[in-house]
């Protein structure tokens, strides 16, 4: 019963292995990449088996993707300014 | 003895006990905001200033931050595995788990303050003792910034979480909880394990800059 | 009709000691603790806003001098969004009325809620604390570099309290998106909701995605004011903007936060005062989550002037259009709603009326401030202000009164005297015009924004706004008065004096501890009136008349 639990447990201390170990490797731009899609996966098994967001009710689905979701906008909304400004930063 | 009888406004336990997790996953969504802003504030800097953060980044204490979210993967488990003895109304291995999750909360505490106190002594820490080193420029002081503000909310979390945890131990032990009844200790389980999966943002965000080439 | 005993056991009789208020979990007693709590504020916030309009009959501005009107209009903008607008409707007729129309016995966390109402106390003693420390001069935005490098005043202390007030908010978001997830009666489907449930529903929404991001961004604000930290300051390589950015991100979907309640309201009103359905239910229903929503996308429109890019200024603009056209589609709706209908013209009506109107003009002049080239003139100048406060006072204000008068006997039990309140209704109308709409002329002259003094030109139209100000504030006082009379003297209302089809008409006035007796079962859509004869069938399936 615990099992589970358990199996995932090892794997995400795994993936922080790899994270840790990704760090020294040349991976030049992709560093930022590598170690965020890490955490993507690390957090996904926390919020699926952890967190059980397999049982009911299947609406917390909707609520847990929420949060993400409008966080997609902060970013990808507040970022083209970042991207198309002239002047930012100075120098 | 808790009586097992919904509030006026529920039909059944069951559902009490679901829309309480619901509840909590709708907090939790808040909680994505609240931290995601101070992580795009974060990115944003990261990427107008590329270089002085990766600079700044060699300096964090990648050891200590891998041991840490080493610790907190490890409560987790702890914490479901609570819940999984409750249910099967194993109260004395239920409260142990308890009590092992809010030690490895105070494990981790322990690391992180011992962390801050090498931040001082590479004086990285702005306001008291923040000093550039060659070729750094003064955005690496913001990383420096983000670095405290985020671990330091994320410790209040912590802290907050630790203490619920405790409280629960102890009425776990009193056997106010049972496989008949145990809705808070999942609620709570759902808050401990979302500021680890936090912890894991700001982990992949702070710790592994700068270490190649 | 003969007058229905008031029930022994109704939620304002069950108990009656100071602690059986105070540690209530009724969400209908919480509702009423909140409105004495807003409307304190109100009055704080009016305060304020009496003595900016006296300072500005003079061109001079000697009343107040620069330093105490900066802290005038700060104070002014901070106690009236977020201790007044912010939880007007939701806080008070939302949680009054959230079960009642769903068909519940209570909110999901009736602990939670009443812990929201002490979170907000809190924070307005913090507010206090700061109003009488000596104020804030930053303005309610709090923008840096003035508000972190510069401002002497109590600025740690205002973005404290609207951090700690935020707790409040989403306290009371949590609680009405779970419960109307979990608690409709039998046969309450989604689409069977009264469009008031909806905008409470899309509100709450936009409250718990939103404030989040203002919490943390008042708090670095705080530290960075509090300790001189400097994440925003630029001999760092920070950016102010980006306090600008995420400011706005929670601050324009505010806007929704205030105006999406008023639009449920003037849906209810409407439809029952004209007798007729609501005019494309399902489209009023997607237009409130799409203004939710798309409410997130345009926060840039803020900053037009402050130095984002070009690019980023265009796209804001453009989504700020979108924005527009589920607007436009509510405004259309109700108009359709009243096409046709057998209107009649109470007091309630009247304020939804006076409502369509002032929001139709703010909506409408928030398109020119949209328009890149048109808001670089106006932009920083009255013509925002009067923009806002059509939208703000105008709109959601209006709607809340309305609201009030409407759900004051299912309230309290009580009538209020219909010719006073319509009389208030009117004089709203009028002296809110008198005071916002010289500040349209104003702004499109050139008259800045949160200036204490003017050139002599400007006089006349500031005069006029001052003048009907204090029309206004007669209004506001009119209300206080007469439905307190109504508490004592007025007649008893009975279950359903509008003869309206919502569930909350299905039960006693006022209603019992825990609302029904029976759970309702839902079989009818909402808003079931008929203009021909001005009978009705009840969401439960009874008809009238």
């Amino acid at each position: 019963m615990l099992l589970p639990y358990l199996i995932s447990w090892l794997v995400l201390l795994v993936l922080l292995g790899i994270s840790v170990l990704s760090a020294y490797l040349p991976l030049g731009g992709f560093h930022p990449l590598a170690n965020f899609g890490i955490a993507v996966i690390q957090a996904a098994i926390v919020f699926a088996i952890f967190m059980r967001l397999r049982d009911p009710p299947a609406i917390k689905w909707v609520f847990a993707g929420a949060g993400f979701f409008w966080l997609l906008f902060l970013f990808g909304i507040g970022v083209i300014d970042y991207l198309t400004r002239a002047g930012f930063p100075a120098g | 003895m808790v009586e097992l009888r919904p509030e006026p406004q529920y039909a059944t336990l069951a559902r009490q006990t679901e829309t309480a997790q619901l509840g909590m996953w709708v907090f939790l969504a808040t909680e994505v905001l609240f931290f995601g802003a101070l992580i795009f504030g974060y990115y944003i800097y990261r990427i107008s200033y590329p270089d002085q953060f990766l600079l700044a980044g060699q300096d964090t204490k990648l050891l200590l931050g891998s041991i840490n979210t080493a610790l907190l993967l490890t409560s987790s488990v702890t914490m479901v595995a609570s819940i999984e003895y409750v249910k099967r109304d194993d109260i004395a291995r239920a409260a142990a788990a308890l009590f092992i999750t809010a030690l490895l909360g105070f494990a981790f505490l322990g690391v992180k303050g011992y962390e801050y106190v090498e931040d001082y002594r590479d004086h990285t820490v702005p306001l008291l003792n923040f000093l550039l080193k060659p070729s750094q420029h003064p955005p690496a002081e913001l990383f420096w910034l983000f670095y405290f503000i985020a671990t330091g909310i994320h410790a209040v979390h912590l802290s907050i979480g630790i203490v619920a945890v405790l409280v629960m131990a102890f009425h776990t032990r009193h056997r106010r909880y049972s496989a008949a009844y145990y809705s808070p200790l999942e609620v709570l389980g759902l808050y401990w394990s979302f500021v680890d999966a936090v912890w894991l943002f700001l982990f992949a965000a702070i710790y592994p800059l700068g270490r190649a080439g | 009709m003969t007058a229905i005993a008031e029930p022994v056991d109704s939620y304002l009789t069950a108990e009656s000691t100071i602690a059986s208020w105070l540690l209530t979990k009724d969400h209908k007693r919480i509702a009423l603790l909140f409105f004495a709590s807003v409307t304190a504020f109100f009055f704080v916030g009016g305060f304020a806003a009496t003595l900016i309009r006296l300072n500005l009959i003079n061109p001079s501005g000697t009343l107040l001098g620069p330093d105490l009107y900066n802290r005038m209009f700060t104070m002014h903008g901070i106690v009236m969004v977020w201790f007044f607008l912010i939880p007007s409707i939701p806080a008070t007729l939302g949680n009054f009325l959230v079960p009642l129309m769903i068909g519940a016995r209570d909110l999901a966390f009736p602990r939670l809620n009443l812990a929201s109402w002490y979170v907000f106390n809190i924070s307005g003693a913090m507010a206090i604390y700061f109003i009488v420390a000596g104020g804030v001069d930053t303005g309610w935005t709090f923008y840096t570099p003035y508000s972190t490098l510069f401002s002497n005043s109590h600025v740690m202390a205002a973005a404290l309290a609207v951090f700690v007030n935020g707790f409040s908010t989403i306290m009371t978001a949590l609680n009405f998106v779970v419960t109307i997830h979990r608690l409709r009666a039998p046969g309450m489907t989604w689409f069977r909701l009264p469009l008031f449930i909806w905008s409470i529903y899309a509100t709450s929404i936009v409250m718990l995605l939103a404030t989040p991001v203002l919490a943390m961004t008042v708090l670095l604000i705080a530290l960075e004011h509090g300790l001189g930290i400097g994440i925003f300051d630029p001999a760092l390589g920070g950016d102010p903007l980006l306090f600008q950015h995420m400011f706005w991100f929670y601050s324009h979907p505010a806007v929704y936060i205030m105006i999406l309640p008023a639009m449920g309201v003037a849906s209810e009103l409407i439809s029952c005062f004209a007798r007729r359905p609501v005019f494309g239910y399902k489209g009023m229903a997607y237009a409130v989550m799409a203004i939710a929503i798309i409410g997130f996308f345009v926060w840039g429109h803020h900053m037009f002037v402050a130095g984002i890019s070009t690019f980023a200024g265009v796209m804001f603009s453009f989504m700020s259009f979108i924005v527009a056209v589920p607007s436009a589609i509510k405004v259309f709706n109700w108009t359709a709603t009243l096409h046709r209908g057998s209107i009649s013209f109470d007091a309630p009506m009247l304020y939804a009326l006076s409502f369509i109107g002032l929001f139709t003009i703010g909506g409408l002049t928030g398109l020119n401030l949209a328009t890149l080239p048109i808001d670089v003139h106006v932009t920083g100048t009255y013509f925002v202000i009067a923009h806002f406060h059509y939208i703000m006072v105008g709109g959601t204000v209006s709607a809340f009164f309305g609201g009030l008068h409407y759900w004051w006997p299912k309230i309290t039990g009580r009538l209020y005297p219909e010719m006073w309140a319509r009389a208030a209704a009117i004089l709203t109308f009028l002296g809110f015009n008198v005071t916002f709409f010289p500040q349209f002329i104003l702004g499109y002259l050139g008259m800045p924004r949160r200036y204490y003094a003017y050139p002599p030109e400007f006089q006349v139209w500031n005069v006029l706004s001052s003048a009907g100000a204090s029309i206004l504030a007669i209004a506001y006082v009119m209300p206080l008065v007469y439905l307190g009379w109504s508490l004592l003297w007025g007649k008893q209302a009975g279950a359903n004096p509008w003869g309206a089809t919502g569930l909350e008409w299905r039960t006693t006035s006022p209603p019992p501890e825990h609302n029904f007796d029976r759970t309702p079962v839902v079989t009818e859509a909402p808003y079931r009136y008929n203009p021909e004869d001005g009978s009705y069938v009840t969401q439960d399936g009874v008809a009238n008349g």
